[in-house]
């Protein structure tokens, strides 16, 4: 405890540098834009790493232009490199129906698929998806007709507050196409990256098995 | 022009009531199709601006120095914002009276995250650079981080009205005490929650004409979002208007403490003229926000050798964090259920609230009820193991009986006390015997893996206790094509509070609950409201809502009488069910709602009604420590069965079983869902969420990669919860009963089955010493202590 009646300056501790994996001054944002990497595993590494210089401040880096698919539609952003793919899709496109629950690759709030796979929006770059299919919760109803999962979630009332709801869909959709046993217990183990603070638990597993249980079409 | 009666026989309604019948989520498709829209997805005017939050870094110091100039060079940079810049009051506690909650500190902090300042910028990345810029200078002072320092250094947050502790008291518990054959003391703690909503704090500010503001906030409570709002502006109330769209969780984490973020960004509005934003990261939002009251108590109690319990002295104290908040509420709520569920003939309990330098703590689902709640489990669990009886058996030996012969120790009647019955038939469902015969013989036969199964009764009392809230509006408009649109002064989180409502409103007007839309909540709708709290949110507002239909039935039935011809005097028998209007003494003639309403227009009807609603007969005396705070209790079992690893302190759940009572359910599935989530929160409070701070009282676990919340694989392996059947309750609405709280508790029998594993490393009677939450260190400890106890 510090005791002492010496002046301590907060020049450089805003909120969100006094956490303790970000480099003393900078944040964590600008800190992902220092560290030139080609993956979110490396990223996520890099956020405990020991502290880098950041670009003196005030100085954006140039836009970078990226062309992805987002349900369908070809999109064309231009984009300060540091967005991530999550800013992107909820700030640029509009759809907000992703959501950022930690922004640290830890909640599944922000699940989305690229090119099929299921992938956590808050941890990867937008600029990192040049030519990539991007599926999002909106994106999952074909017109009027919903996607078995939709309609599976709607009956077993596997949501409460919503809020992890269309992360929780989109890992259940990339679930589908992955090796996953059929037990309720591989189901967990699957889906154990997608928190519920409500606790829906029980019914969202019953929603997943009851299309996985679906005959296959 | 009113001949559209249609001779056709109402058929067997087409459209079931809704009421008492299992129903999709109001919400459902939006939350499945991403539709659905929360503060931070609202559309935003062009020109709104990003409101970034200035926290104190030190647990506790003098501001000597602020300086903005820097960061308002920059461009893009609006604002920065200080106590000074407040036009009205620089205060947001939720008590009135009290006024120890500064929105911006003046010239002391009080704990780390305590706000300081406000930068209203551009971007939320330009927001970040411009606090980096901002110069806060400090001198540090000392910090009590613990209820310990507290207790130590005598530093509490006395009630304002009443300074001693709050104290309650029946019977001779000192000379019961001395003369018990069994006398068990000890000290125990619980451990702070964080709410982790999946949504954090989110508000949305935007100037309207005449500097009035109007607000879109994440919040349980807009009535007091809109007062706070007011104060801090120095706006009178009808200046400000608060929408509330849903929140995405809330868990208690949004009744008091989202009107400081709101009051930022209507400050940060008014200061800039342009739409302001607060929005917080998870960081943030974990820093800078209260959590559930840890809670210390020591605890003295005496006991028969059959396992009835003579007499209970307990002393609790809360770490209240540095202001009031709701802390003396919460203390009173863990005083009141320091009984659960037992009749306790001789007893003394009382309470203090530490002030530490902490962030203020708050409500959190149980709001104190479950930390009063573990000390008497804690009791009666030591009771059993120290004479070697079945937990459950002492239990039950301890229940409430009739009446007309217990009382709880403030007083109140236990009315319609459904304990022994869920007792016995969650015993015999779960078959509860023979599986703890099974454990004892599966654990005499592992060495490093030992079982354990736990029962856990809950008896919680419904109401706020502070009276006057127990109150509750509603507004139900009706158009002329027979649709309707609900307002209610509840909000909604994730508990299903609308879809309840919209089937109330719905079966009181015998529409389909598709015709019933369900509006966000607002305060120009709906005025004066209570926080969403207290497990009553359907309770208070389904009763306004069930009013301010009856009121529209009432001048409704006038006009079908007229149309349907039937004579006034036989207007109360019309039936307003399945969308039609009809008299059953005569079958062949009847109208749909919708010609019904049409008419009503076209003969100058009001359409459009308000409903009011306040719980009677309800109140406490907190000198005497003596009255009736509650309007009923609701009450649940679970019987929890684990499985410890004596190597690495891991546990899991094996299975659940719960029979909770919810009265005659309004509707079903939302409330097996609250069930099933509250017991997996309490899971998580007593297992695995642990909140650290460092020496400095800087928060350690301030990111879900350091505070762990149960996942999937977290929830029990099998789960059977059960809603008590045939069980209607007096005087609520539709007979229902409360849920939201109540199952959190039931988690506590994770504990019991717990201790029963840990126990089974020991010899017969072992002690055990299991700190909470049990985490896997805590467990290895235990498992450590209790195979060192000598045979
Ligand atoms: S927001 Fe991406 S994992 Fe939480
Ligand atoms: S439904 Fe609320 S977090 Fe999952």
């Amino acid at each position: 405890m510090t005791d002492s009646k010496q002046p301590l300056s907060d020049g450089s501790a805003p909120a969100e540098a006094s956490s303790p994996e970000a480099p003393e001054g900078t944040t964590r944002r600008e800190f992902i834009a220092t560290a030139t990497v080609g993956s979110a595993l490396l990223l996520e590494a890099c956020r405990h790493a020991p502290p880098v210089e950041g670009p003196p401040p005030g100085t954006a880096p140039a836009e970078l232009e990226v062309t992805f698919k987002v349900n369908g539609q070809l999109q064309t952003l231009k984009v300060d490199p540091r967005t991530s793919l999550l800013d992107a899709l909820r700030e640029r496109l509009g759809l907000t129906g992703t959501k950022k629950g930690c922004d640290h690759g830890q909640c599944g709030a922000c699940t989305v698929l690229v090119d099929g796979r299921r992938e956590l929006s808050c941890l990867s770059l937008a600029v990192m998806h040049q030519g990539a299919e991007v599926s999002t919760v909106e994106g999952l109803a074909q017109g009027d007709t919903l996607h078995p999962l939709q309609q599976a979630f709607i009956e077993q009332d596997a949501l409460q507050c919503g809020y992890c709801t269309s992360g929780q869909l989109m890992s259940a959709v990339g679930l589908m196409s992955e090796p996953c046993g059929a037990s309720d217990d591989d189901v967990r183990e699957a889906m154990s990256g997608n928190l519920c603070r409500c606790s829906a638990y029980p019914n969202i597993i019953a929603a997943i098995q009851q299309v996985r249980r679906l005959p296959k079409l | 022009m009113v001949a559209i009666l249609s001779e056709v026989a109402p058929r067997e309604s087409d459209v079931k009531s809704p009421l008492h019948a299992p129903a999709l989520h109001e919400s459902g498709l939006k939350h499945t199709s991403g539709e659905a829209l929360y503060v931070d997805d609202l559309p935003l005017l062009p020109g709104t601006l990003v409101g970034h939050v200035i926290a104190s870094p030190h647990a506790h110091a003098r501001v000597v120095r602020k300086e903005a100039r820097r960061a308002l060079a920059l461009p893009g940079v609006h604002a920065v914002l200080f106590a000074q810049d407040i036009p009205g009051v620089n205060d947001v506690c939720p008590v009135r009276g009290v006024h120890d909650e500064p929105l911006l500190a003046v010239d002391e902090v009080h704990c780390v995250g305590q706000s300081v300042a406000l930068v209203v910028a551009e971007s939320a990345a330009l927001c970040r650079q411009a606090a980096a810029l901002v110069e806060v200078e400090y001198e540090a002072l000392p910090a009590c981080l613990s209820i310990r320092e507290a207790l130590e250094q005598g530093s509490f947050l006395p009630h304002w009205l009443y300074p001693g502790p709050h104290l309650i008291r029946r019977g001779e518990p000192e000379a019961a005490l001395l003369a018990a054959p069994v006398r068990i003391q000890g000290e125990c703690m619980t451990g702070a929650q964080d709410h982790f909503y999946l949504e954090t704090q989110a508000s949305l500010a935007v100037m309207e004409e005449d500097g009035a503001v109007r607000l879109w906030s994440s919040t349980q409570h807009p009535s007091e979002v809109q007062e706070k709002v007011a104060e801090v502006l120095g706006l009178g109330r009808h200046q400000v208007t608060v929408e509330v769209p849903r929140m995405g969780g809330a868990f208690g984490g949004k009744e008091t403490q989202a009107a400081p973020f709101a009051a930022l960004a209507a400050l940060g509005a008014r200061a800039t003229r342009r739409p302001v934003k607060v929005w917080l990261n998870r960081d943030q939002d974990m820093e800078q926000t209260g959590k559930r009251h840890p809670f210390w108590a020591r605890y003295e109690a005496g006991f028969f050798e059959d396992g009835r319990l003579l007499a209970l002295k307990a002393e609790l104290v809360s770490d209240g964090g540095w202001s009031n908040d709701l802390s003396h509420a919460i203390l009173d709520r863990a005083l009141f259920h320091m009984d659960n569920a037992y009749f306790l003939p001789n007893v003394e309990v009382s309470g203090r609230v530490a002030r530490t330098n902490q962030p203020s703590n708050t409500a959190f689902r149980g709001f104190g009820g479950p930390q009063g709640m573990f000390v008497v489990e804690e009791v009666l669990n030591r009771a059993a193991e120290r004479l070697g009886l079945d937990p459950a058996e002492v239990r039950r030996l301890n229940y409430y009986h009739e009446p007309s012969e217990h009382r709880t120790h403030y007083g109140q009647l236990v009315e319609g006390n459904r304990l022994p019955r869920i007792h016995a038939e969650l015993m015999a469902s779960s078959e509860y015997a023979r599986r703890r015969a099974e454990i004892d013989a599966f654990n005499a036969a592992s060495r490093w893996t030992k079982r354990g199964i736990g029962y856990q009764p809950v008896k919680f009392g419904i109401s706020f206790t502070t009276s006057f809230l127990n109150q509750a509006g509603a507004l139900v408009v009706i158009y002329g094509d027979g649709t309707v649109q609900l307002n209610h002064g509840g909000t909604e989180m994730g508990q299903g509070l609308h879809t309840k409502m919209r089937a109330v409103c719905a079966h009181a007007l015998g529409v389909p609950a598709e015709h019933v839309r369900v509006m966000t909540t607002a305060t120009d709708k709906v005025p004066n409201t209570s926080a969403t709290a207290a497990s009553s949110g359907s309770d208070l507002n389904g009763q306004a809502v069930k009013a301010a239909c009856e009121v529209l039935r009432e001048r409704l039935r006038l006009v079908a009488a007229h149309l349907l011809q039937v004579d006034r005097a036989e207007a109360q028998g019309i039936v307003f069910a399945g969308g039609r209007v009809s008299h059953p003494a005569y079958p062949h003639r009847s109208l749909t709602f919708a010609e019904l309403t049409h008419a009503a227009y076209q003969a100058q009807v009001s359409l459009s009604a308000t409903g009011y609603y306040r719980t009677p007969d309800i109140g406490y005396d907190r000198k005497m420590g003596q009255g009736k705070p509650f309007h009923y209790f609701a009450f649940g079992g679970a019987v929890v069965e684990v499985e410890v690893s004596g190597l690495t302190g891991e546990h899991r759940v094996r299975r659940v079983d719960i029979l909770h009572d919810v009265g005659s359910s309004l509707v079903p599935t939302i409330d097996r869902g609250q069930v099933e989530g509250g017991f997996i929160q309490g899971l998580g409070w007593l297992t695995c969420e642990e909140v650290l701070i460092d020496a400095k009282g800087r928060l350690l676990t301030h990111s879900p990669d350091t505070y762990k919340i149960p996942a999937l694989g977290d929830a029990p392996e099998d789960f059977r919860v059960q809603l008590l059947e045939r069980a209607p309750q007096d005087s609520t609405i539709h007979g229902s009963k409360a849920v939201g709280e109540p199952p959190f508790m039931l988690a506590i029998g994770a504990v019991t089955a717990l201790r029963h594993a840990v126990a089974a490393f020991g010899p017969p009677r072992t002690e055990v010493q299991l700190a909470s939450p049990a985490t896997p260190e805590a467990i290895l400890r235990a498992v450590e202590a209790a195979r060192s106890v000598k045979r």
